[in-house]
């Protein structure tokens, strides 16, 4: 892999920046090194945040040196590493378009002069990538949203937005992951709990997983909802095909 | 039995070292911002290194005792009083039944810890006993103590070995001027040679933009080449962005995990606990030290704790003057 560079971040955290850009491809590389690194156990590694063009690796001094992670580091990335070779997971995420569930729908459908309905099967026609999370727990930050229905965030940010939302910022889609203001336009929401501190794993996704919006009605959506707070509901999860 | 909430004081969390291993999914750490002064809390009473206390800020809470413990005070110098009477800070005090323990008011320093032998009774979520008030968990209810909330004891534990020891000298916090040390990095290069130059060589203000989740510095402009704005990318606990208006800003125990400003520097470890003890108006001077001064330090104090705990584990020479030791039996079996 070309163009990564380790940078000191502090005394207990170092940076590899990868190249310099927003793509799949480097992104997949990203995930790649953060599996490898998971799977080395390294003693010392506590945290990593994978981010768009870099990772973040937290580290205790006092068990490994700047010095000695780097080089170990150094080591594990000249390895062939294969974005492609590595399973990425698709989350079926179960959303209800419109009225009250999605109050700014139509907004959006006047903003692309569209029908709402092309809006929905645009928006649900796509596996969005998970470039990384950040922000609120659990938000992540999708890529891929269909140009056609890319809007401008609301000029008045609304208060509060309920947890579950779904809306577009811009050229970005994603899912409010708990209850916050905010200022992106809401096409729906889902019943599904992206974050739940009480659960045995409390945020759904990783950064390089993927998000796949299904439609559903009304019904469906409270029945999927009981089946939430009964805590009996499992999000349907696909390998993604190589 | 436990403790009893009188006054809340200004923001008082429960805290330990915080929630690590959720960053990738944008949760935040939080944790003590001063974290000698929470260890130094808990090294006193022989509890566990990371185990949870009451992180208090400029205005101290009032509590009330509802079964015996000990505690440990560290921090500014809050002036604690139990009864109303003055107590001492760094030192095993042994709470009665019923004793109030309050603050006369913040001396120096701007942060307070209470560490507790009996242990705090509160649930651990996700790795952590923390409190994280943007998500409301984690903690006491996931908020800030206030009137009338109680917290119960997880253990009965009335008795700790060579209790008359267990005292350590004060860190002191009486200043107006702080010299952080910062190792460069990772995003120095956005900075103009000037650019570095000025935040190396200037004194930076603390301004009133000062709470868990970072502290606003007010002073000459850093200059960076073409923009200050980056590819969000990971923060770290200490890391200093520069936004487009030139003013640093050090991350601390709340911050976001991403972020899309470029970070000229990071405070190292040993130093932060000055920056989270400073106050408003309070004057502060950067320093580049490289990695490995900055992790030597880190080890420095993992000797300097060790020495501590030496200190307090040894009967102490008062025991030796029979009228001291009748003084401060006598209030253990009051």
């Amino acid at each position: 892999m070309s163009e990564i560079k380790i940078y000191t971040a502090g005394d207990s955290s170092l940076l590899i920046e990868f190249e310099q850009k927003i793509s799949p491809e480097i992104n997949a590389q990203i995930t790649a090194v953060v599996r490898l690194i998971k799977a080395q156990q390294i003693e010392g590694v506590t945290d990593m945040i994978p981010a768009f063009a870099s990772l973040l690796i937290n580290y205790d001094p006092r068990v490994i040196s700047y010095a000695g992670l780097k080089s170990r580091l150094e080591k594990l990335l000249k390895l062939e590493i294969s974005g492609e070779a590595s399973a990425a997971r698709i989350f079926e995420i179960p959303v209800c378009y419109g009225g009250e569930y999605g109050p700014d729908l139509q907004n959006i459908a006047d903003h692309a002069g569209l029908s709402p309905e092309e809006v929905i099967r645009i928006h649900s026609g796509e596996d969005y990538l998970i470039y990384m999370l950040g922000f609120l727990p659990g938000f992540s930050y999708l890529g891929g949203l269909d140009e056609r229905i890319h809007t401008p965030r609301l000029a008045n940010p609304r208060i509060r937005i309920p947890a579950g939302s779904v809306g577009i910022g811009g050229s970005q889609t994603g899912i409010y992951p708990l209850d916050s203001p905010g200022g992106w336009q809401l096409l729906g929401m889902t019943p599904v709990k992206t974050y739940d501190p009480d659960r045995e794993v409390p945020i759904l996704f990783e950064a390089g997983d993927y998000i796949r919006f299904i439609p559903v009605s009304e019904a469906e959506y409270l029945d999927i909802k009981k089946q939430v707070d009964e805590g009996t509901y499992t999000c349907t999860i696909h390998q993604k095909e190589v | 039995m436990g403790i009893r909430v009188l006054k809340g004081g200004m923001l008082t969390t429960v805290q330990d070292l915080g929630r690590t291993g959720y960053q990738s999914q944008g949760f935040s750490v939080s944790g003590v911002m001063d974290i000698r002064s929470f260890k130094i809390a808990n090294l006193l009473l022989d509890n566990p290194e990371n185990e949870a206390v009451l992180e208090f800020t400029l205005m101290g809470p009032s509590l009330e005792f509802t079964s015996e413990t000990i505690i440990a005070i560290t921090g500014g110098d809050f002036q604690p009083r139990v009864n109303k009477k003055p107590v001492k800070m760094y030192t095993a005090l042994y709470m009665h039944k019923g004793d109030i323990l309050d603050f006369a008011g913040c001396r120096t320093g701007s942060r307070g810890y209470i560490a507790f032998s009996s242990y705090l009774d509160i649930p651990v979520v996700m790795g952590s006993r923390s409190t994280n008030i943007k998500c409301g968990i984690g903690g006491f209810k996931g908020r800030r103590l206030k009137e009338d909330d109680y917290i119960g004891f997880r253990i009965k534990r009335r008795y700790l070995p060579f209790f008359l020891s267990r005292s350590l000298d004060l860190d002191e916090f009486d200043y107006d001027e702080v010299t952080l040390r910062v190792v460069m990095g990772p995003q120095t290069d956005v900075f103009t040679a000037a650019g570095i130059e000025t935040f190396l060589n200037s004194e930076y203000t603390v301004t009133s933009e000062f709470d868990r989740m970072g502290c606003r510095l007010e002073g000459p402009f850093i200059a960076y080449k073409n923009t200050a704005d980056i590819i969000s990318d990971g923060i770290a606990f200490g890391s200093v962005q520069v936004p487009s208006h030139g003013k640093p800003i050090v991350l601390l125990s709340d911050r976001q995990t991403t972020g899309g400003y470029a970070k000229i520097a990071t405070v190292i470890s040993a130093d932060l606990p000055k920056l989270a003890q400073c106050r408003t108006d309070n004057k502060v001077r950067f320093a580049a030290v490289t990695v490995e001064e900055a992790q030597q330090l880190l080890l420095d104090e993992v000797a300097e704790m060790n020495e501590f705990r030496r200190r307090i584990y040894k009967p102490c020479k008062e025991v030796l003057e029979c009228r001291l030791v009748a003084k401060r039996l006598g209030k253990l079996f009051k």
